[in-house]
C-alpha cells in the first residue's frame, strides 16, 4: 500500500551508483541485453504485420513510460496525456515537411528531437496551469485541457490539417549512410534505438534526487514541503519531463505512420496510454513496458477475432482495477519472495491451486463472452442473421438454448470458482508462512 | 435583438439546469465519498437510452419514472459491488474504476443500440408551442424540461435541509465516522446516495434525450463539460456547482448565437487579413465556432485566477 509512507523510506539523495568496473558492467548489462533482444526480434517475427506491431510497441513503450512519470512516480492521474504526444507528432510532421520543402540538411533520425521539443514546450505551458492542483482536480483539469486541444484541432485547420490530418514522406529527408527509411525494417531499428535511449534516460531520471522527490510528493506533499521542496514545482518539472518524452513518442509515430491527425491528441489516445500503464503496473519501471507491449498486442489480436473487442478491453481494465491494482508487474513481484527463497515446493502447490481455480474461471469467462456475442448478434448486427460462430460451433441466437448455455456457464463457473478460490488463499498463506525469514526481504 | 436575448436566456437557463441536475449528484457523491464519478455522464446516457426503450414499449410517462429508477438501481449496484471493493486501494483506483466503467457503458450502449442516433421523440402530449415570444414559438417540451429540473432542484433542497434523511446525509458528508457511531449504516447511505445521484443524471437523460440527440457519443460530449462545471464551481460545493452550471449554460447558449469573428472586429479598425497559416484560421473563426471550447477556456481562466474554483473553500 502506498499510503504507508514511512515504510517506503524515501531518500532525497537519489540512488547512488556503485563504483567500479564490475558494478558498471552490472548496471549496463540489462540495457545491452535489451538492445540485443530488440535487434533479434525482427529476425524471429519476420512478417510485415509483426514488424508494424513491433514498431508500434516501441512507440507505445516510450509513451507509456512517459505517462508513468506522472501516474506512477508523481501520483498525478492525467486524462489528457495524448496532448503532448499528438502535438509533438504534429510539430515533427511539420518539421519533416519543412526540411523536405527547404532541402535542409537534417536526417530523419533527428526528427524525434523536434517532437520532444514540442511535447516539452506544451508540457511547460499547460503544466504551469494544471500542476497548481493535485489529485482529483488535476485529473479533471488534464481532461479539460485535453478537450480544449482536441476541439481546437478542428478549428485551427492549417496546423492540424482538419479531418484528414497532415501527411509527410519520410524518405525525402537527407540520407545518411545510405539509409532512406523506406522499408519498415529500417524504421523499426530507428524506433528501437530511440526507445532504448528514452528508456535509459527515464530510468536514470527516476534515480536522481528529483526522481525521489517526485515519489515524496506522491506519498505526502506536505512532508515534501517540510524537507524544503515546493511540491508544485516538483509536479511541474515532472509534468514537463513527461511532456518531453511523450513528444518524442509522438515524433516517432509521425515517422512510423507518415501521418498525424487530430485523433493523436484525442481522448481515446489519452485513455489508451492510461490503460497501458495501469495494466502493466504503475508501481515499477518495467510495468508500463509490459503494459505497452500487452495492450498493443491485445488491440491487434482482439480486433481480429471480435468486433466488440473494446468492450472486453474495458472489462479487462475494470477487472485489473478491482483485483490487481498493481498490474501485471505487481502480480509477478508478489511471487518474487518465493522465488528468491527457492521455495519450489510451495510454488508447486500454489501453481496447483491456481490451475484448479483457473478451470471454473475459464468457464465463467466463456459464459460471459458467449452472452456478449449473443447480445451483439441480436441487437447490433441483427441485419446479418442470428447465427453466430463460437469456438468453431455454430449457434442460433434466435433460439433459447444458447442463452441458457451462457447463463449456465456463468452461474456454474461463478459458483465453482467461489468454492475453489479459498484453495488459492490457503496455498498462498501456507507458502508465505513457511517462507524462511531471509527470503522475506522488504 | 431583445428577442434573441430572451430566447437565449431561456435556453441558457434550461441548459444550465440540466447541467446542474447532473452536477448536483456528482458533487454530492464527491463530497460524501471522495469519488469523482467519471461515469456520471454515462449514467445520463443510460437514462436517455432506457427512456427511449421504455417509451417505445410503455409510452413516455412510464419511462419518465421507470428509467431513472432502473438506472439509479444500477448505480447503487455499481457502488455496492464495484466501488466499495476498490475503495481500499485509494482515490486514484476509484477514479480509474469509474473511468473504466464509463468506457464499458459506452461500448455496451453501442453494442445494444448501435452507433447511430436513436429515434427518441418528444411525446405527442407535449409537442405543441407553449407561448410565443415576439415571433418565436417556444416549445412546451422545453418548458416541461425546465419545470422538471426546477422541481427536482426544489425537492432536493427540501429533502437535504428539512428532513431527517437529509440531516443524516449532511452529517455523513463531514462526519461519517460519528454518524456510524450513532448507529446509522453509513455504507448504505453511500450506496443510496450513489443510486440517487446516478438516478438524477438519468432524469436529465430521459428529459434531454428527445430534445438533443440520443446517441452513443452523448456521454463523451457532455462528460468533460460536466467536470468543468464541478471544478469551476469548486469541487464539493453544491452552491458553486449551481452557479457554474448556470454560468456555462448561459455563456454557451449566448455564444452560439453570436456570429462575430476576429476578422469583423479588426478589419473595421483597419487591420489587414494575415496572409495565411494559423493566423488566418484564428482570423476567420467566429465566436459561434469556438462555443465548444469556451467551457475549457473558462476552466483555464479560473485556474489561473482562483485555483480552488468559484466557491471552493480549500484545495482537495
Amino acid at each position: 500500500m502506498r499510503d504507508v509512507a514511512s515504510e517506503i523510506n524515501i531518500s532525497t539523495r537519489g540512488i547512488p551508483y556503485p563504483a567500479g568496473a564490475a558494478a558498471a558492467a552490472r548496471l549496463a548489462a540489462p540495457w545491452i541485453a535489451l538492445a540485443i533482444v530488440f535487434a533479434i526480434l525482427p529476425l524471429i517475427f519476420t512478417s510485415g504485420s509483426a514488424l508494424t506491431m513491433l514498431s508500434m510497441m516501441g512507440i507505445m513503450i516510450v509513451f507509456a513510460l512517459s505517462y508513468n512519470m506522472l501516474l506512477g512516480e508523481t501520483g498525478l492521474l492525467s486524462f489528457g496525456h495524448a496532448v503532448y504526444y499528438g502535438l509533438g507528432g504534429f510539430l515533427a510532421v511539420h518539421a519533416m515537411n519543412t526540411v523536405v520543402h527547404d532541402a535542409l540538411p537534417v536526417p530523419l533520425p533527428l526528427i524525434p528531437v523536434v517532437g520532444g521539443f514540442g511535447g516539452l514546450l506544451f508540457g511547460i505551458v499547460f503544466g504551469s496551469v494544471s500542476t497548481r492542483r493535485a489529485g482529483t482536480a488535476f485529473a479533471m483539469i488534464s481532461l479539460g485541457l485535453g478537450e480544449l486541444v482536441a476541439s481546437s484541432s478542428l478549428i485551427l485547420r492549417s496546423f492540424f490539417g482538419g479531418e484528414e490530418g497532415v501527411s509527410t514522406n519520410r524518405t525525402k529527408l537527407l540520407h545518411l549512410f545510405g539509409f532512406n527509411f523506406g522499408p519498415q525494417i529500417q524504421v523499426y531499428y530507428l524506433i528501437a534505438a530511440w526507445c532504448i535511449l528514452c528508456m535509459i534516460a527515464m530510468y536514470a531520471l527516476r534515480r536522481t534526487p528529483f526522481g525521489r522527490m517526485c515519489n515524496a510528493v506522491r506519498e505526502n506533499p506536505e512532508r515534501a514541503q517540510f524537507v524544503g521542496y515546493n511540491p508544485r514545482m516538483v509536479r511541474f518539472l515532472a509534468f514537463s519531463f513527461a511532456g518531453l518524452f511523450a513528444g518524442i513518442a509522438g515524433g516517432l509515430s509521425a515517422i512510423n505512420f507518415e501521418l498525424v491527425n487530430s485523433a493523436a491528441v484525442g481522448a481515446t489516445q489519452s485513455g489508451l496510454v492510461l490503460v497501458a500503464a495501469f495494466i502493466g503496473g504503475t508501481g515499477s519501471f518495467i510495468g508500463p513496458v509490459i503494459g505497452a507491449v500487452l495492450v498493443t498486442w491485445l488491440e491487434a489480436m482482439l480486433s481480429d477475432i471480435t468486433e466488440v473487442w473494446q468492450l472486453y478491453f474495458g472489462l479487462l481494465f475494470i477487472g485489473m482495477v478491482m483485483f490487481a491494482p498493481d498490474g501485471v508487474a505487481g502480480l509477478v513481484t508478489k511471487h518474487a519472495p518465493l522465488w528468491q527463497a527457492r521455495a519450489y515446493g510451495s510454488m508447486l502447490r500454489l501453481a496447483q491451486a491456481y490451475l484448479i481455480a483457473l478451470a471454473p474461471a475459464l468457464v465463467l469467462l466463456g459464459g460471459l463472452v458467449l452472452g456478449v456475442e449473443l447480445t451483439y448478434r441480436i441487437s447490433g448486427k441483427a441485419a446479418e442473421g442470428t447465427m453466430i460462430s463460437f469456438f468453431h460451433a455454430t449457434l442460433d441466437a434466435a433460439s433459447a438454448w444458447p442463452w441458457a448455455l451462457a447463463a449456465a456457464l456463468i452461474a456454474g463457473g461463478f459458483g465453482v470458482f467461489r468454492l475453489t478460490w479459498p484453495l488459492v488463499g490457503a496455498a498462498w498463506h501456507d507458502a508465505f508462512v513457511h517462507l524462511p525469514a531471509t527470503g522475506r526481504a522488504k | 435583438m431583445l428577442e434573441l436575448v430572451t430566447i437565449s436566456a431561456l435556453n441558457g437557463v434550461l441548459y444550465g439546469m440540466l447541467l446542474f441536475l447532473m452536477a448536483s449528484g456528482l458533487t454530492l457523491i464527491f463530497s460524501m465519498m471522495g469519488v469523482l464519478n467519471f461515469a456520471h455522464a454515462s449514467f445520463y446516457m443510460l437514462g436517455a437510452f432506457f427512456g427511449f426503450q421504455i417509451s417505445q414499449m410503455l409510452g413516455f410517462w412510464p419511462a419518465f419514472v421507470v428509467a431513472p429508477v432502473l438506472v439509479g438501481g444500477i448505480g447503487a449496484l455499481v457502488e455496492r459491488y464495484g466501488l466499495r471493493q476498490v475503495h481500499r486501494y485509494g482515490p486514484v483506483a476509484e477514479l480509474l474504476f469509474t473511468f473504466g466503467l464509463a468506457f464499458v457503458i459506452v461500448e455496451i450502449v453501442q453494442m445494444v443500440w448501435g452507433k447511430g442516433p436513436a429515434d427518441y421523440r418528444v411525446p405527442a402530449s407535449l409537442d405543441f408551442s407553449a407561448f410565443t415570444v415576439f415571433a418565436t414559438n417556444y416549445p412546451a417540451y422545453k418548458v416541461f424540461e425546465l419545470l422538471t429540473a426546477v422541481a427536482i432542484f426544489a425537492v432536493l433542497l427540501v429533502v437535504l435541509t428539512r428532513t431527517r434523511i437529509g440531516l443524516i446525509v449532511q452529517a455523513s458528508l463531514t462526519h461519517a465516522d460519528m454518524v456510524a457511531m450513532l448507529g446509522h449504516n453509513v455504507p448504505r447511505v453511500f450506496m443510496l446516495m450513489f443510486g440517487v445521484g446516478t438516478g438524477l443524471a438519468a432524469v436529465a437523460g430521459v428529459i434531454a434525450g428527445p430534445a438533443l440527440v440520443t446517441q452513443s457519443n452523448m456521454a463523451a460530449a457532455l462528460g468533460p463539460i460536466l467536470f468543468v462545471v464541478v471544478v469551476v464551481g469548486g469541487l464539493g460545493s453544491l452552491a458553486g456547482a449551481f452557479v457554474a452550471s448556470l454560468l456555462i449554460g448561459l455563456v454557451q447558449t449566448f455564444v452560439v448565437s453570436v456570429n462575430l469573428s476576429v476578422a469583423d472586429v479588426l478589419s473595421r479598425v483597419g487591420v489587414a487579413a494575415p496572409a495565411g497559416g494559423i493566423l488566418l484560421d484564428v482570423w476567420n473563426v467566429t465566436v459561434a465556432q469556438i462555443a465548444p471550447i469556451i467551457p475549457y477556456l473558462l476552466l483555464v481562466a479560473i485556474l489561473i485566477f482562483r485555483p480552488t474554483g468559484l466557491m471552493g473553500t480549500h484545495a482537495r
